[in-house]
């Protein structure tokens, strides 16, 4: 007999008896203000949410964060005069020079400030992690209260890869002393357009 | 070259040895439950939430065999291997076979404590795999050659100045620098390098969906997404009682996991994978290793519920106090207690007994496992089987016989407390291990009884 067959058949002979799903798989979750809910969540997992209202302003924002720096990628079309990185490229790991790279994500959710982010929206899966630092811009009516409304909103359209991203890499493994940046960006900033 | 102790009352003994250190570790360990605590209250409705992730994962208990059948099928649908493994060593051998097959003779992992469970590393390394772990406590601990001390913090047994060392020794850091910082730099650069040049990546799992035949890998530090992006062969191991049933009650787990484990409200990436790269090749290997055995135990089969928080740890007094290391198990603390006798129950019957039975480990559980009943029924088995220690059982026998006897219970306790006043040094010495670390309470003059029996009149 296969090992699968082994195991599913131990497991049948000694699994309990059959109990109910939960009625309840969802909570409702209130916030006076969804955006500074997720402004303020931001700042606390150390990352940085900016309101803005064009493409100009996130162009003006990045400039004066990252102004001198060269090897800056984009997934949208309407940074493309900003960026000076080409991500027409096959094999991911020549993104390993990217120093900052912005992208779209899907949506945002207020409890946690994390941002779903799938494949269709990258060129490569690696970009967000590979990415000395991270930008990603989201529509400010996107916002989510709760992961309850996050996943009703992904839905099936699950993609073949998808992430939520919450701020930037982060280790407490030293003496639980926080540290940005560890294998990951070394910052990340989410850009709410209106 | 670390030593498994010989049993947790021993290594704990050894790890008490310096007061200020166990004083740091136990306030390290105490400041994360407490983080836990402030997130969970900003939840109004977190009891319910753990009472509904308790019944999700019930159901995943009691229909496990459906469940997983369907997993399989549409991971196979989504174009992942599935591979399926009794044991620890065909799990190795599985993950052995699909490196020999694409001539790969370096891995990188991310955190996987199924791997840990099952020797993998030594099992390439003796077949001339190099495994490189990429989660920097992992590193840590790995490049310590030990295992790790706690599921979630790896290395939270080591201060700074250890890592300092190991870092200066490994990775050419400067000799005495200890910045956590600086540290964490280090171990980026010389990762990044290992990150570009492995062609194969190991990672666990923290939910398998039955429904779609994706799963969910969650980390603070992007290694795992990092190496498996780049790399030709993703492979991720799963034990099996990491299936849920439908996609969105990831929307439970996920609101729970991360609050529960450091009070963050969830990890940074919480990345989930349902079909491999274009022209990549993605291997699931789904592990037994004893847990069919678990699930046919009543008393102990809600165990396979843990979705490794590491909560129970954290708030865990006597974890807190004698460090993973102690407890000689691959999941230390509460509920690698009551998991721990399910392998081994000769080399395990003491961990059930590493706990004071206080209930704070079930009261914090995400999954509402009930941890400390479950270690007071260990401890029943292990005594009916033989394992539990000669003067353990000669001690209990004498007080079942002190207890169960009015009388001669009366004279014991006025014998005792005479003794106690008139001779101190029969309790207040070393041999008895109630005066360690403590001073013995001033006997009372009467007993309850006699008191009761004067006011009475």
């Amino acid at each position: 007999m296969s090992s699968r067959d082994e195991i599913l058949q131990k497991i049948t002979a000694n699994k309990p008896a059959s109990t109910r799903m939960p009625e309840t798989i969802r909570y409702t979750t209130v916030y006076e203000d969804k955006l500074k809910q997720f402004t303020d969540t931001m700042a606390a997992i150390g990352g940085t949410a900016i309101r803005v209202q064009s493409y100009e302003q996130i162009i003006a924002v990045l400039e004066e964060k990252f102004g001198g720096i060269s090897n800056k990628a984009t997934t949208l079309p309407e940074l493309a005069g900003w960026a000076d990185f080409s991500l027409q490229i096959e094999d991911p790991h020549l993104l390993e020079s990217v120093q900052v790279t912005v992208i779209r994500g899907h949506f945002g959710v207020a409890e946690n400030a994390a941002v779903w982010v799938t494949e269709e929206l990258l060129s490569h899966r690696a970009l967000p992690f590979i990415t000395q630092y991270l930008a990603i811009v989201i529509p400010e009516d996107s916002l989510v209260t709760n992961m309850h409304d996050a996943f009703e909103k992904i839905g099936k359209n699950s993609a073949g890869w998808g992430a939520f991203i919450a701020g930037p890499s982060k280790t407490a493994d030293i003496e639980q002393s926080l540290v940005i940046g560890a294998h990951g960006p070394r910052g990340a900033t989410v850009f709410l357009k209106s | 070259m670390y030593k498994a102790a010989t049993d947790h009352a021993t290594a704990s003994e050894a790890f008490n040895k310096d007061k200020s250190y166990v004083d740091w570790h136990d306030e390290t360990l105490w400041f994360v439950r407490v983080k836990r605590d402030r997130a969970s209250k900003q939840l109004p409705e977190w009891e319910a939430l753990r009472e509904t992730a308790s019944q999700i994962k019930n159901y995943v208990l009691s229909h496990m065999d459906d469940l997983l059948v369907r997993f399989e099928e549409n991971a196979k649908k989504n174009g992942i291997h599935v591979h399926w493994a009794k044991d620890g060593a065909e799990h190795n051998r599985i993950v052995g076979s699909i490196l020999k097959k694409h001539s790969i003779r370096q891995l990188i992992k991310s955190k996987s404590m199924l791997t840990e469970e099952c020797h993998l590393n030594p099992y390439l390394q003796e077949n001339g795999i190099e495994v490189i772990d990429t989660d920097l406590g992992e590193r840590i601990v790995q490049l310590r050659q030990e295992p790790p001390t706690h599921i979630v913090l790896p290395a939270i047994h080591l201060k700074k100045k250890d890592i300092g060392d190991l870092f200066h020794e490994h990775l050419g850091t400067e000799a005495g620098a200890s910045d956590p910082q600086y540290l964490t730099e280090a171990a980026r650069e010389h990762l990044r390098e290992t990150f570009m040049t492995r062609r194969a990546a190991l990672t666990g799992v923290n939910f398998a969906v039955a429904e779609t035949g994706g799963f969910m890998v969650c980390t603070n530090e992007g290694n795992a997404d990092m190496g498996a992006h780049l790399a030709d062969v993703h492979i991720a191991s799963m034990g099996f009682e990491k299936l849920i049933p439908q996609f969105d009650h990831l929307g439970v787990f996920l609101r729970l996991l991360t609050r529960s484990a450091t009070g963050q409200p969830i990890t940074t990436y919480s990345s989930y994978f349902e079909r491999p790269r274009e022209g990549k090749e993605l291997h699931i290997v789904i592990v037994d290793n004893g847990r069919s055995t678990q699930l046919g135990r009543p008393d102990f089969r809600n165990s396979l519920k843990c979705i490794r928080c590491g909560a129970c740890m954290n708030t865990c007094p006597v974890y807190r106090r004698s460090g993973g290391h102690s407890y000689h198990h691959v999941v230390p603390g509460p509920i690698g207690s009551i998991l721990a006798p399910n392998f081994d129950m000769r080399k395990n019957a003491d961990l059930p007994f590493a706990s004071t039975l206080c209930g704070s480990c079930t009261h914090v559980c995400p999954v509402k496992i009930d941890i400390h009943d479950q270690l007071y029924k260990w401890r029943q088995i292990l005594a009916r089987e033989g394992y539990v220690p000669t003067a353990k059982t000669l001690g209990i026998k004498i007080m079942t016989s002190v207890l169960s006897r009015p009388v001669f219970y009366q004279n014991a306790g006025k014998a005792a407390r005479a003794m106690m006043r008139l001779l101190p040094a029969v309790t207040n010495n070393s041999l008895n291990p109630w005066y360690k670390q403590r001073e013995m309470p001033a006997p009372p003059k009467e007993s309850f009884r006699e008191w009761y029996k004067k006011q009475r009149g």
